[in-house]
């Protein structure tokens, strides 16, 4: 697992959101028209690919891509 | 660890009702067009049915069951048991399931009790009643559903276009060559906090202060009188137990997930529902859905998912089927059982 494969998974789930590519730093609720509902998606995305479910809180602390990759890794070590 | 088998019992019918009026997602005033397509994509939601403010549960109910009984021409002197389980009872008291032995012609000597669960109802309310005729009655009747579009909020978005309203009746009677059914069972009340209606019984009971409403975040804004949902807390709920549970009922029964015809779970939200299914790496066509149609029904979902998902499958043969509820508690409830050849009926009502 490496942290474009998180960016590569999330770009394609959330393709309607985007206007542009993702980056590590990019804040994931910043993205324009964020909602709870994309919350619930991303958590399915990482319980389907990676095996790890991440709560609300922990989704709540982690401010961008970077921060929910570590918060997989740390899960899976 | 409630974890039984309980055999020769045998379903002999399933009939589901739904109120006739009929409120599309995108009616909803209160999203605007994206939020109604990312809405429809995760919960699967199109269509709902909703009760007009006369129509209880109880009434979709009866004609659930009054519609069985007649068309099966069933002895009513038979039914021994009747078991009622909602959350939105008639009254505070008494119990729903008595006010339905009378309606329903049913004797005295029958017995009738409520059991106060939700999405998880439907399996607990027949473990129940499969464990009382074991013990040597004749049929029973397992009424469940739910009205709970009345304790939702038009202002919040988290809980109004997600429930829909229906009331279901399923036979049971004794019957010496019906296989087993394995049950699995479980609660935690330390999320109870999750799906809550905080006010209107004994530990707050009901005040007209408590009927204004208060923005909680963008998008919701409801009363303590009202239906709360914690999204995030049961979408990590399911996603962390329904799998398991049903990996645990299925090895209890010692028995494969390749011999299961249908795996009907509870229809609380389609992404869920996929996330279960990509876990146990099973097919979308064993996973019948009938969200789209009715919304979350609460404790009817898995028979009005059999009634019509189903129909043309469990009329014509026996199906090995893997019932799954889980909500509301929280609680959560798995039986592995045959059923079919059934009639099953689905009834609007008008």
């Amino acid at each position: 697992m490496d942290i474009q494969e998180l960016i590569n998974h999330i770009e394609i789930e959330f393709d309607d959101l985007q206007k542009g590519p993702l980056y590590p730093d990019t804040s994931i609720r910043e993205i324009e028209g964020w909602s709870s509902m994309h919350a619930l998606l991303l958590i399915a995305l990482i319980d389907n690919h990676y095996d790890v479910l991440l709560t609300g809180e922990e989704l709540k602390n982690a401010l961008t891509v970077q921060d929910i990759y570590e918060v997989i890794s740390k899960r899976k070590a | 660890m409630a974890k039984f088998a309980i055999d020769k019992i045998k379903i002999e019918a399933i009939y589901s009702c739904v109120p006739s009026q009929k409120i599309k997602t995108s009616e909803y005033s209160l999203f605007s067009n994206y939020e109604c397509l990312l809405f429809e994509k995760t919960t699967g939601i199109k269509e709902r049915r909703v009760a007009s403010k006369d129509l209880t549960c109880s009434d979709l109910c009866f004609k659930a069951a009054e519609s069985l009984l007649t068309d099966l021409k069933i002895d009513r002197e038979e039914i021994d048991v009747l078991i009622f389980v909602s959350q939105s009872p008639d009254y505070f008291l008494p119990a729903t399931a008595i006010i339905l032995q009378e309606k329903l012609g049913l004797a005295k000597n029958c017995m009738a009790f409520d059991i106060n669960l939700g999405c998880s109802g439907y399996v607990y309310g027949l473990s129940v009643l499969s464990s009382l005729l074991k013990s040597g009655l004749k049929k029973g009747l397992l009424l469940a559903g739910d009205k709970s579009t009345i304790s939702t909020s038009f202002n919040d978005k988290s809980t109004y276009p997600l429930f829909g309203d229906a009331g279901s009746a399923t036979l049971l009677s004794f019957d010496k060559i019906s296989e087993p059914m394995f049950f699995d069972l479980h609660s935690d009340g330390s999320g109870k906090d999750a799906i809550i209606i905080e006010y209107g019984h004994s530990r707050f009971p009901y005040n007209t202060f408590n009927d204004e409403e208060r923005e909680y975040e963008p998008g919701i804004k409801r009363s303590r009188n009202h239906l709360a949902l914690d999204g995030m807390k049961v979408f990590n709920f399911a996603l962390k137990e329904v799998a398991k549970s049903i990996d645990e009922c299925l090895q209890f029964a010692k028995n494969e997930k390749e011999s299961v015809d249908f795996f009907v779970l509870h229809q609380a939200n389609k992404l869920i529902n996929d996330s279960v299914r990509k876990k146990m790496k099973l097919a979308e066509d064993k996973f019948p859905m009938s969200i789209d149609n009715f919304g979350n029904t609460s404790s009817a979902s898995i028979p009005l998912t059999i009634c019509t998902s189903l129909k043309n499958q469990i009329e014509n043969k026996e199906l090995t089927l893997l019932l799954s509820g889980f909500g509301v508690g929280l609680s959560w409830a798995n039986v592995l059982l045959k059923m079919g050849p059934i009639p099953v009926k689905c009834i609007d009502y008008d």
